[in-house]
Order: C-alpha cells, then structure tokens, then sequence
C-alpha cells in the first residue's frame, strides 16, 4: 500500500472512508454481463433457432456450413470468437470487467487490498488486450455480413416487406456499428496518431475523420450498452420467432 | 447558527488519529473555510497546505468522506451532515503532518519526461486544429488527485515502475504537440510503466480540471505504446515507408 501514515487501517480488500453506496455502480455490469455470457454461451452451443425466413441471427452471421459438411458443431461457435474478443479488449468493457469482475479496484478510492505482484497490462496474459485494433478489423468484415443481413431482411418471398424482425435487424446494426465506429483504436488509426495534421498528407480529412470517431467515442459506453443489448434481444427475438413461441409481425 | 462536526486528521508519518472539531456553518462555505475555521479558532497548529482557493493552484487537495477532492472546490452543504465529515491527508503519499503530504516524488517522475524538443528546421506557426488537442493537457493544475486515486500508486505502491495519470497527461501534451520531434514511447513503457493502467478511469472521475484523462492521454499513447512494440503490421509500415 501507499505509505501515508494517516490511513493504515485502509489496506483490508472494500475498506474506505467513502460514504456512498459505491458498490452499486459495479452490480448492473456484474449482472448484466453475467447474463450476456451466460445466455450467448447457451446460443452459441444449442445451433438451432437461429434462422427463420428473412431473418438471421446476429450470433450465428456469417452462417459458416450450417448442413454441417465438416463442422459437426454449432455453427456460432466458428465466428463467435471475432466479436467476444473486440469486446473482451474493449477499453470501456475493460475498465467495467476489471472493476465488476476482478475488482482492480471495485471503485475508485475503495482498497482492493495489496498484491505485490500486480502488473496490470504490463504483462501476459493482460498485455495480449494490446491486440484489440486487429479486433476491431475482424469486427469490421462482420458488419459487411450484419448489414447484407439487415438488409435481406427486408426481402420476403413475395418482395420488399417490413416485418418487426426487419425493423430489430436494422437496429441492431446500427448500435453495432456506431459502437465499432466510436472505438478507441480506430480513433488512433484514423488520425489520433498524427500529431500535426496541416504538415501531414490527407491531413484535412484524417481530422475530420478523427473528430467524427471523437464525437463518437465520447459516448463509447453508451453505444457499448445499446449495442451489447440490441444483439441480445435481436437474437432472442428471432430464436423466438424460429422456435413458434412468437409470430413475426408484418408492418407492410 | 448550524454546527457541523468534521472528523480531521492529525498527526504525522509515524502515526495519527482523528479529532472531532465543531465548525459553525456559514452560506456558501467550503470545506476549506471549515478548515481555516478551526485553524483560527480551535487547533492553530493544524497544517493544511492551500494557496488561491479557487481551484486553480492544485494546493488543498485531500480525502473528504473518502473521496479525494480540491478542499476549496467541495461544498459543505454538498455533504451529508448527520454524520462527522472526515478530512484525511491524500492516502498515496507520506502525511508530514496533519493534512499536508509530501508529493515530492512527482517531481522527481517529472524530470524523467524529455521536455519539448521542436523538430529540426520547425516553422513556428501552428494551426489551430492541430493545437486544440493538446490545449486540454495545459488546463492540469497537478493537485496530483488522480495520482491519489490510481489504484496502482494508492494500493499497490508500483511508485518505482509507474509515473501515474498526471505524466501521461503531460507526457501526452508534449507526444502530440505539433512541433515536438522527441519520441516518449519507450520511456512511457519502460519508465513510466503505462502498461500498468488498466483504464479504470478513476483519475478522470476526480481530475478537478475535467480533463479526460483515460479517453484524450492515456489511451491514446497506450495505442503509440502498441504502434511502437507490439503491432507487427505498423512496424514493417514503419520500416517501409518510415512514417508515423
């Protein structure tokens, strides 16, 4: 611990001086997360209900040999791995997990006792969350998929239509891609590298660039949130919806 | 006229206790003046260090009810007074007495970062987009708060392997400078040990300034941290065409 004299007695894991309820902060992304995982986990392995007419869901796009000619398992469990670790690397999920999860601190000013051989990023395994930019450019060909997606979903059999599910899809990557589009990486990569944007080439729209994924970024946690549920709910929707326990909606 | 009780701490590096002080509430008083209060009236021999007492010298910085804060920027009818408020010494540094901590190690952190080194043959003139960024890192008023709260410095004690949010903010204010030339991205990884922040926002969530400091420093110099040592694509962009 830091060597004030005045506080010894804050060196216990959870002791502070704090008078506020702080734990609360951390019980919506410990529950909210535990279920996400819990549920997307059951998704992923149960390889069925993921697609009903025009819709497909989220978690299992690209649909990688669904008649399973040389993949006997779910076909989720094939490309789940490029979105859950843009998330697991994600600096806002980082800094909710690591104070929900690891508790490294569980809040600010809230002792979290003393390990010695804490190295945070600094070393393996947590200096592999160093890779999320080529996360984020796994992401980037998913959304081509989740968009053609989207978009199909709007053709049934006897042309174009809107069905709720059309309308949930849409949603759905939107939020996905403004919370790609705000991440701190691509931030980086498309300008926040430059340190003189009148000296460099392209240097006008690197800015401009830079400062739409900044207007972006500044709600990173938001789009993090929205578009952690919108997959959520869009698959269930359609698992739903595959598994007769709801009947899509036409709206046109 | 209404009393409150402040719960502050006397003492020095070899040990301390709380003391309870009856302070008389007067409109608009911050904990400072509470402080001054009992200064004047009650305990004259308590040191507290505070210089403009309007938030911009970075001086009265300590622990009220927990939460690192400016003393002169924390109301007193912002907080809750059917308990004593407490007013501790900054945990993350040794007490020399009461509520004044010796910070002297930031300095010393300082003199590691190369200071601004403007590129060879510079023209000094630069444009306005390119200056805004690094105008949010000259706002810091080193009242060393988010040095306090960082977990690494306040609980793991890592003052010989990290510098702390207060010289990423500077280190990222001189890295980003439009006419700055000198590199800090092995100093920022070796000496400065950015790889030990986990991100958790804890120094914006007190900086005074409202300096983002996770979002607008250390995250971005993390990815110039990754540019240099871990990104094997930018390195052969690098060493093919030599630029940033």
């Amino acid at each position: 611990m830091a060597d004030s004299s005045a506080v010894k007695e804050l060196t216990r894991f959870g002791s502070t001086q704090r008078r506020d309820a702080w734990w609360i902060e951390i019980i919506p992304a410990l529950v909210i997360f535990s279920a996400f995982i819990i549920y997307a986990t059951w998704r992923a392995f149960e390889g069925k209900f993921y697609e009903v007419g025009p819709y497909l869901s989220p978690f299992y796009s690209p649909l990688i040999d669904p008649e399973h000619h040389w993949w006997r398992f779910s076909p989720a469990i094939l490309i789940l791995g490029g979105p859950a670790g843009f998330r697991v690397t994600c600096y806002y999920y980082r800094k909710a997990y690591y104070r929900a999860f690891v508790m490294h601190p569980p809040s600010c000013a809230v002792s979290e006792g003393e390990h010695r051989g804490y190295r945070g990023e600094a070393s393996f395994p947590l200096i592999l969350q160093n890779v999320h930019r080529y996360f984020f450019f796994i992401v980037a060909v998913f959304l081509c998929f989740l968009w053609y997606d989207a978009v199909v979903a709007f053709k049934f059999p006897e042309g174009f239509g809107i069905g709720v599910g059309s309308v949930i899809m849409l949603v759905n990557v939107l939020f996905l891609t403004t919370y790609s589009a705000s991440c701190h990486s691509l931030r980086h990569l498309v300008g926040g590298k430059v340190d003189c944007f009148s000296c460099v080439t392209l240097g006008a729209p690197r800015h401009s660039a830079w400062r739409f994924v900044t207007i972006l970024n500044e709600h990173h946690m938001l789009w993090a949130w929205l578009s952690l549920f919108s997959v959520a709910l869009t698959d269930l929707y359609i698992r739903l919806v595959a598994s007769g326990v709801l009947k899509d909606i036409r709206l046109l | 006229m209404a009393e409150v009780t402040l719960r502050v701490f006397r003492g020095d590096r070899d040990g301390g206790k709380a003391v309870d002080y009856q302070v008389p509430l007067t409109e608009g008083m911050v904990v400072l003046d509470a402080i001054h209060s009992i200064q004047a009236h009650q305990a004259p021999d308590l040191a507290v260090r505070w210089n403009c007492k309007a938030a911009k010298c970075g001086s009265c910085s300590a622990e009220v009810n927990g939460r690192p804060s400016l003393m002169c920027k924390t109301r007193m009818d912002a907080l809750p007074h059917d308990q004593p408020i407490t007013v501790y010494p900054m945990k993350s540094f040794p007490v020399i007495k009461d509520l004044a901590t010796d910070v002297s190690w930031n300095y010393r952190v300082n003199k590691k970062i190369p200071p601004f080194q403007p590129r060879p043959g510079v023209e000094w003139k630069m444009d306005q987009r390119d200056v805004d960024r690094v105008q949010e890192f000259r706002k810091c008023i080193e009242c060393f708060l988010c040095q306090d709260v960082c977990h690494v410095l306040r609980d793991h004690d890592k003052k010989q392997q990290f510098g702390g949010p207060r010289f990423f903010v500077r280190s990222a204010g001189l890295e980003m400078h439009p006419l700055d030339g000198a590199s800090r991205t092995r100093m920022l990884k070796e000496e400065l040990g950015i790889g030990f922040c986990n991100i958790t926002k804890c120094c914006t969530e007190v900086c005074p300034e409202e300096i983002h400091i996770t979002d607008n420093a250390i995250i971005p110099l993390k990815e110039r941290v990754v540019d240099e040592f871990y990104d094997p694509v930018a390195m052969i962009v690098r060493k093919i065409f030599g630029a940033k």
